[in-house]
């Protein structure tokens, strides 16, 4: 069993309205995966199936290979941080930790370990109410990784967290890949969410966009390469002359850079070229961003054409 | 531990960190001695008198005044989870929706009945030490009863407060039906039934039908409860003007007062069994 999570036409429907409409994808374990897509994309409702708190309208789903559907016991494997939950204002920290510890049967020894990775001991003992939304995002980081579980699902974590909580939080599910464990991010940051995970589900409209590796994806999506060529002096309207001849559109940069979309296909050669080139002083490469190919997913017609699954 | 005692538990706890136990348990003792010290001041005298008399007049007050708090107390248990975005949290967790509901509500009774329990016995513990003389043995058995009953009533609107909280999209709108409950159990009820009486102006509706009737709503079975146990007279008026003809059997005031106990509270465990979270 190699996938924490198998979806087989998947469907969620709420009277006429599709929440999830013939989703299939498979989340390998050992990955982390982000669940991307706008508001009302589906991202949500695909979280609910997972951790079986709704039932599907149609389709098959696998966690951890079971249908999660009221399975209360598969739960104990699983873990959730909830997109911008309160908590319990009245309990400490270490409280909250011991009640869900509880609740899962998970080790209570885990609840101070817990803490300290989380960067919470010194203020495992105050109360939920004082602490800064950061901090709450961090204690529902270590009820989520209460009883060591095989899937973890993150909803929108790094919310109210500085960016070195965020990395530290990056560390985390790092460690967490790197033992083996499976983390679906759901998040709208993509920048920085791109350097942290090895691939993507996209979302829109109940639909799925696409799936997989961002490698493959990015192949797939065959986006240009983005070069920044530096010209020599008074060189530059004779290297743009030139590029629109061999096919490419140089666009001027108000830094004096010139900008240009290579194709993948030709990438190398045109990079070759460019190198050899004498009135080019300097260059750097672009690869496509997940950004730049969410907007490509998202900018297209709804056509299958542009599903990539 | 079973899921439904760590949740009960947990509950049970926030009501004493949130000072509502402590709080009831203080208003029951003061309205039980304030009810038995001033009870007979109309008559021109103060000072603990009839038990009777007293355990009547704490039977009306506990009518209006127990509902209210298992409403206040539970009202917002699922829906201000909702609220405050820990619902989704506490269902990912391995315990079934019926689990979460049912420690709620044993956790809110647990503390409700302690509160009756150290309220209104501290009460009497006072009372009996002020009076030595009076016959408290019998006095034990009737504020066991009422203490029992009130703490099933509790129950009954916890249950109802649960079910409202499940079944509303927001806190204040819960706050809301909860008041309309309470206003229609305590209050509207009665006077339904009193227009009714009026209306049918006969003995055969009075007899056949009206005793059955006082079954549908729990405060008049709690009321029944601890009135037909009192003797006729002790302030106990109201009730026997009411039911005079009736002679209902305790066994089935008991069984009723323990389905109202348990109705609220298992159509809010369906109830959210099938609710779309």
């Amino acid at each position: 069993m190699n996938h924490a999570i198998e979806l087989d036409t998947l469907a969620k429907h709420y009277g006429a309205l599709a929440a999830l409409d013939g989703v299939s994808a498979r989340v390998p374990r050992g990955q982390v995966i982000g669940l991307l897509g706008h508001n009302g994309a589906g991202k949500s409702t695909l979280i609910k199936l997972i951790l079986g708190l709704i039932a599907p309208s149609g389709g098959r789903l696998q966690v951890l290979g079971q249908p999660p559907w009221r399975a209360h016991a598969l739960r104990r494997r699983i873990g959730y941080l909830p997109e911008s939950a309160t908590f319990y204002a009245n309990l400490t920290g270490r409280e909250l930790l011991d009640y869900l510890a509880r609740l899962k049967q998970a080790p209570r020894a885990q609840v101070s370990a817990l803490l300290e990775r989380v960067g919470l001991a010194h203020a495992a003992d105050r109360r939920i109410g004082t602490y800064s939304k950061g901090m709450r995002q961090r204690v529902g980081l270590a009820q989520a990784l209460l009883g060591s579980p095989e899937l973890v699902l993150l909803d929108e974590p790094t919310t109210g967290l500085d960016p070195q909580a965020t990395r530290e939080l990056y560390r985390i599910v790092g460690e967490l890949r790197a033992d083996g464990r499976c983390v679906l991010v759901s998040s709208h940051l993509l920048a920085e969410l791109e350097p942290h995970i090895d691939g993507a589900l996209i979302l829109r409209q109940g639909r799925l966009l696409a799936a997989g590796s961002l490698h493959a994806l990015g192949e797939q999506a065959a986006l240009p390469a983005q070069v920044l060529l530096r010209p020599r002096e008074q060189a530059a309207p004779e290297l743009i002359a030139r590029l629109q001849t061999g096919g490419l559109s140089a666009r001027a940069r108000p830094d004096g850079r010139l900008e240009l979309d290579v194709p993948r296909a030709s990438k190398l050669r045109v990079l070759r070229e460019l190198l050899a080139d004498p009135a080019v002083a300097d260059l750097d490469v672009r690869e496509p961003t997940l950004a730049q190919l969410y907007d490509w997913l998202g900018a297209g017609p709804q056509s299958t054409a542009q599903v990539i699954a | 531990m079973n899921p439904i005692l760590t949740v009960a538990t947990k509950e049970f706890r926030d009501d004493f960190r949130n000072r509502w136990t402590v709080a009831l348990t203080i208003l029951f003792a003061l309205l039980a001695l304030g009810i038995a010290w001033f009870g007979s001041a109309a008559a021109g005298r103060v000072g603990f008198t009839s038990f009777d008399a007293t355990l009547a007049s704490l039977t009306t007050l506990g009518a209006f005044v127990i509902p209210l708090i298992g409403l206040l107390i539970a009202y917002d248990t699922i829906v201000g989870e909702r609220d405050d975005g820990t619902l989704l949290l506490m269902l990912s967790y391995p315990l079934a929706r019926g689990q979460l509901v049912a420690g709620k509500f044993l956790g809110h009774c647990g503390a409700l009945a302690v509160a009756t329990l150290a309220g209104f016995g501290l009460a009497v513990a006072i009372m009996q030490w002020m009076q030595p003389a009076a016959q408290m043995a019998q006095a034990w058995l009737q504020i066991g009863r009422f203490i029992v009953s009130a703490s099933l009533l509790g129950a009954c609107f916890v249950g109802l407060a649960c079910l409202i909280s499940v079944q509303t999209a927001d806190k204040a709108r819960a706050a809301g039906l909860a008041l309309i409950g309470w206003l229609a159990t305590v209050v509207l009820f009665d006077l339904a039934l009193l227009a009714l009486l009026v209306v049918s102006g006969g003995t055969a509706f009075e007899r056949a039908v009206y005793p059955y009737l006082l079954l549908l709503n729990p405060v008049d079975v709690f009321r029944l409860v601890n009135l037909t146990a009192l003797g006729e007279g002790a302030g106990n008026d109201l009730l026997t003007g009411m039911t005079a003809h009736h002679n209902y059997s305790p066994t089935l005031l008991c069984l009723a007062l323990l389905a109202w106990a348990v109705a609220p509270f298992a159509w809010a465990m369906l109830a959210f069994r099938r609710k779309e979270i």
